[in-house]
């Protein structure tokens, strides 16, 4: 009998726990004393890895709320400059004008590089073109060369392959390799660097440009002005298409932000950086050493997929283990720039 | 208490009934209040017939007509794959098919409409693009020509159920009578079955139009995506339905490119609008012109 009525209980208990489970979230979100509040704004570029590192670094600080907002590098640094970010994003060097603006708002930019960003140029395995100037890809991607034969390659037309103008990937290249100049319109536009791969394998044709991380070895990585694209001629800087992402904060960051910025430069954030398809740049970690690795396996799933799969994951294992907190870990509010 | 109960529930189900209104004034709102700001800041006209789409660009050009052809094209290429596929197979299937060879092909189109759209987008990336980009000899497989064959097959089994449902339709008294004048088959179908039916099978061949109009997932991932308007049907393209899927998710909220991409989805509302008014239209000459009315 006392068995039973126990039973009861507990049952009683465990069926108002969906209702306890929301309250309680509810209550750690909206309480500003349960935590601090940092604030990411910037490059839409270096938004998947902020991202990325926000969500696994709010797992491990559950007291950590971090807001990541894209709008651009510019948006970043005038956001630092106006003190509503903690940590501006940009895909660029901060520029001469907005340190003097910054300097007179009193406040001090402090740079921060987490990852090299680079371009690679993919041909069909079958063209025997091995090397490219930016003088020859900007030609073929504004129209002004469309034969293979120019290039000393067969005669064979060619099937130049761009992004959608609104992913990291196409404003890196458009700024790296095109000058500002427009994409021929009759390039084929592709929704992520997956199906460039693809693309690129089936088409004799075709050439294609993808993050670095994204290569796969279905296609050829041409050399751009002499220079093999690895994780070291990148993270040098030699590779022509390449560039660093910048955080920027006020003085040395401190606090959450730099437990932050540290967070990412450690092996495990710098892994995070790889995984989102750009060379990490750890001094002495045993990883920025492995270079290139083919990820392209599974390319029925695109990184943001992955990404949305792995966050879901993530909070079904924290509920589990009693973690309330990170059922109400703020959704990625855009998707990834550079996979989707 | 019964009284009550009736009229509450003929209160329930006449909201029912009116949510579907509820939801498309809200649609059509939405579109309207979205693209408001940038019909408000560009010429309609030099939009539409603008023949270059570089939204991201300082300054943007937001030339459709490149999108609009591409989704014309497409869907015509779709029409010529589907019409005849569509149609004959109903007509088969309710003229010459034997009762076990019906038993397996309705229920294998009725399959085959249940696909979805990105199940036909692989095939036709992975398969159907290199084959006809071997075969034609064409630089990329990824084209318009790709893009119309692979949506119609998928609008294939739409039309054929729909037409085949038209053609059931007509009553049995028509058939006989045709007959018994000494009408022999194939004039009772040409003369009598199809024209009865024709309403019901133009019906059909518009929802298959409608549905390729309208297809996101094939277009994106097949027809290329070049914005520009295609010389020739194997040239890539870029509808207008994949370029609001690929561009939506990355633009700026509330910038000029947002507003442009509800432009164009409003554009594609009131095509798709006129599809279905030319459909009633249609359906509704047939069927005066049998004395059937409505």
């Amino acid at each position: 009998m006392q068995v039973r009525r126990n039973t009861g209980r507990v049952a009683r208990i465990f069926s108002c726990l969906p209702f306890l489970l929301v309250f309680v979230s509810g209550v750690s979100c909206s309480d500003p004393e349960a935590g601090n509040t940092l604030t990411i704004k910037g490059s839409t570029t270096v938004l998947p890895v902020a991202q990325i590192g926000a969500e696994v670094f709010m797992d491990r600080n559950p007291r950590v709320d971090i807001s990541v907002q894209g709008g651009g590098s510019g948006v970043g640094i005038a956001s630092l400059v106006d003190r509503t970010t903690q940590i501006a994003t940009s895909s660029r060097e901060i520029k001469k004008e907005e340190i003097e603006r910054a300097r007179a708002a009193g406040v001090h930019p402090h740079e921060t590089i987490v990852a090299m960003d680079g371009i690679a140029v993919a041909v069909n395995p079958s063209n025997p073109v091995d090397n490219l100037t930016t003088e020859q890809i900007r030609d073929i991607y504004t129209g002004e060369v469309s034969n293979w034969r120019e290039l000393g390659g067969p005669d064979r037309e060619i099937v130049a392959i761009s992004r959608d103008t609104s992913s990291g990937t196409f404003e890196a290249f458009e700024k790296l390799a095109l000058d500002g100049l427009k994409v021929r319109p009759d390039a084929l536009v592709t929704a992520s660097n997956q199906v460039v791969n693809t693309t690129v394998a089936q088409t004799p044709g075709a050439i294609g440009y993808l993050g670095y991380g994204y290569l796969s070895d279905r296609v050829k990585a041409v050399s751009v002005d002499g220079i093999r694209p690895s994780g070291e001629t990148i993270r040098s800087g030699r590779y022509p298409l390449a560039r660093p992402l910048y955080l920027y904060t006020d003085g040395k960051p401190t606090g959450d932000a730099k437990r932050y910025v540290d967070f990412l430069l450690s092996e495990e954030g710098q892994r995070l950086v790889q995984e989102q398809g750009f060379i990490p740049v750890s001094e002495g970690g045993r990883l920025s050493d492995q270079g290139y690795e083919p990820r392209d396996k599974s390319w029925i799933c695109s990184s943001s997929e992955l990404r949305e799969i792995r966050s879901a994951l993530r909070v079904l294992r924290s509920e589990r283990e009693g973690g309330l907190k990170t059922a109400c870990l703020p959704f990625p509010e855009k998707r990834d720039r550079r996979a989707a | 208490m019964r009284r009550f109960r009736e009229t509450l529930y003929r209160w329930v189900f006449t909201i029912l009934a009116f949510a579907s209104l509820l939801f498309l004034t809200g649609i059509v709102l939405t579109l309207f209040w979205e693209s408001f700001p940038f019909l408000a800041s560009h010429d309609f006209f030099d939009t539409v017939f603008g023949l270059y789409w570089y939204p991201t660009y300082d300054p943007a050009d937001f030339g459709m007509l490149p999108l609009i052809t591409a989704s014309f094209v497409v869907t015509l290429g779709a029409m010529v794959v589907c019409i005849p596929i569509g149609v004959g197979t109903a007509l088969f299937l309710h003229e010459l098919a034997s009762a076990s060879q019906r038993a397996v092909l309705k229920p294998l189109i009725e399959i085959l409409a249940g696909i979805p759209s990105i199940i036909y987008g692989f095939f036709g990336m992975i398969i159907v693009a290199p084959f006809i980009q071997n075969l034609l000899g064409v630089p990329t497989g990824l084209n318009a020509f790709t893009a119309s064959l692979i949506l119609g097959i998928m609008a294939t089994p739409t039309v054929a159920s729909l037409a085949e449902d038209a053609l059931s339709f007509v009553p049995r008294s028509f058939r006989e009578a045709s007959l018994a004048l000494g009408a022999n088959r194939w004039q009772t179908l040409t003369r009598v079955v199809v024209p009865a039916a024709g309403s019901g099978i133009s019906t059909a061949i518009i929802l298959g139009i409608g549905r390729a109009v309208g297809e996101t997932m094939v277009v994106l991932m097949v027809a290329g995506g070049a914005a520009v308007i295609p010389d020739s049907i194997f040239d890539p393209v870029r509808p207008m339905t994949a370029t609001i899927a690929a561009e939506m998710g990355e633009t700026v909220m509330g910038s000029a490119h947002y507003s442009a991409i509800f432009t164009i989805g409003l554009i594609l509302f009131f095509i798709t609008l006129a599809i279905n008014i030319v459909a009633e239209i249609i359906s509704r000459r047939f069927r005066l012109k049998l004395g059937l009315g409505r």
